[in-house]
């Protein structure tokens, strides 16, 4: 018997919508889970990944040191890496703040802002530090394959992954792609 | 006798004048390019429009047709070239389709969808860049700008008026408004200017019309931006079929 394909997924800085459109493939995720078993996700709660995955499927940019090592940990166990959605890809509308110094974010979330009470700047050594940008994941480390999208449909996730269980490289037709 | 060029292998006739790009488009034959117009002189500074002349690369929409020449366009060669290029372009401004209005009816969008371009490749410059909501109807958003210099040819050519120049090189290539103030409003431009609709991306919108056709039913969400290219230039293979399409765009 041959094993299942493993297949981890997580959001970094995402809005879990491209997460929501993976599911959109509805039944067919059935069929899917015959041959593929989820490995750490935000579907099943597993926390870190197994040495052994075959794909790693991630939404979201790279805001902050904690999203860096869960970037790396996948680098680090996957054979096959993907960014999926905008985010995941150029930064997406979390890098609307890359136009505003840090320092300045923080002041108007947490000092100056309408409705702030106790000001302070949260510090608390368990946060993670921000990095000074919001980054594409590919800036990080080497990414194999991008789903573009926001998000990319459901049929996006069952061409791509069809694709590549059946052995063949992946390919998006023009219908399938959208960067919005 | 009628003189020929050959493009992809396709014999292709034209007139003492007419550039590679005229006498491709005239035959139905779309050659990506973005700061090319068929209304305006060419500016040959995208270099989307590449194509091999003879064994050369040169810009088709500069270069001028001539009797005999084998012209290589629509290769994998040159439209890798062509999807680096717009992958530039992307990480030069600031492009997040999502959040644009332009989203859908976008040319640079639009390339990238016809080249299958799925990354930018490159590193994001994420460079800081302004906006100019000044005008009443019209707005800047340089985050958007590829400077292909179209609003200022439509400016200074159909409109008589000479509200738009691109200042400074390289890197800090951007585009100015000639007024004292540097505004918009402080300009005799107007929103029935050809400048106020000839941008290829959503560097210059019109105010209040945010949504107006929904995302998803918008030109390049369905028909590919040769087809809607080579329309627009003036070649018919299917009338109907466009003027249906742009029709019903704004119904409902
Ligand atoms: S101008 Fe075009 S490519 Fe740029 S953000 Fe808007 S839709 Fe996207
Ligand atoms: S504002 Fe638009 S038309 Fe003008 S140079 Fe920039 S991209 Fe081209
Ligand atoms: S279209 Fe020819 S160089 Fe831009």
């Amino acid at each position: 018997m041959t094993s299942k394909i493993r297949v981890a997924t997580t959001s970094l800085a995402g809005c879990f919508g491209c997460h929501m459109s993976f599911l959109d493939i509805d039944e067919r995720m059935l069929k899917l889970v015959e041959v593929v078993e989820f490995d750490r996700s935000p579907i099943n709660d597993i926390e870190h990944c197994s040495s052994n995955c075959d794909i790693g499927l991630i939404e979201g940019g790279v805001c902050n040191s904690e999203n860096v090592h869960v970037l790396r940990e996948f680098r680090k166990n996957c054979k096959i890496l993907v960014a999926v959605g905008a985010c995941a890809i150029n930064g997406g509308l979390p890098a609307l703040r890359n136009f505003v110094p840090l320092e300045e974010c923080l002041a108007e979330a947490y000092l100056d802002g309408i409705g702030v009470e106790n000001p302070q700047i949260p510090s608390d050594p368990e946060l993670p530090l921000l990095l000074d940008k919001v980054r594409p994941l590919h800036e990080v480390v080497k990414i194999d394959y991008y789903l573009p999208g926001c998000p990319p449909s459901a049929d996006v996730f069952w061409k791509f992954l069809t694709d590549l269980i059946a052995g063949s490289e992946p390919s998006l037709p023009y219908e399938l792609v959208h960067y919005d | 006798m009628s003189k020929t060029i050959t493009i992809d292998g396709k014999t292709i006739p034209f007139e003492e004048g007419q550039t590679i790009m005229d006498a491709a488009s005239a035959a139905g034959v779309y050659i990506p390019h973005l700061c090319h117009h068929p209304d305006y002189s060419p500016h040959g500074s995208c270099k989307l429009c590449n194509v091999s002349v003879n064994g050369r690369i040169c810009s088709s929409c500069t270069f001028p047709a001539m009797d005999g020449q084998t012209v290589l366009s629509d290769t994998h060669e040159l439209n890798e070239d062509r999807r680096r290029i717009t992958q530039m372009l992307f990480v030069e401004g600031n492009h997040l389709c999502p959040g644009c209005e332009k989203s859908g009816n976008c040319q640079l969008q639009a390339v990238g969808y016809h080249l299958n371009m799925l990354d930018n490749h490159f590193p994001h410059f994420y460079a800081s860049r302004e906006m100019d909501a000044s005008h009443p109807d019209v707005l800047i958003d340089h985050n958007r700008c590829i400077f292909c210099t179209l609003c200022v040819r439509a400016s200074q050519q159909a409109d008589g008026k000479d509200v738009f120049a691109i200042s400074g090189r390289g890197i800090n290539k951007h585009l100015i408004v000639n007024s004292q103030s540097g505004l918009l409003k402080d300009t005799d431009f107007e929103a029935t200017d050809n400048a106020a609709h000839i941008c290829p991306t959503g560097a210059i919108l019109a105010k209040r019309q945010g949504f107006r056709v929904p995302i998803g039913r918008r030109t390049y969400d369905h028909k590919e931006i040769d087809q809607v290219s080579l329309a627009e230039s003036g070649y018919r293979p299917n009338t109907t079929l466009i003027a249906e399409t742009e029709q019903s765009q704004y119904d409902e």
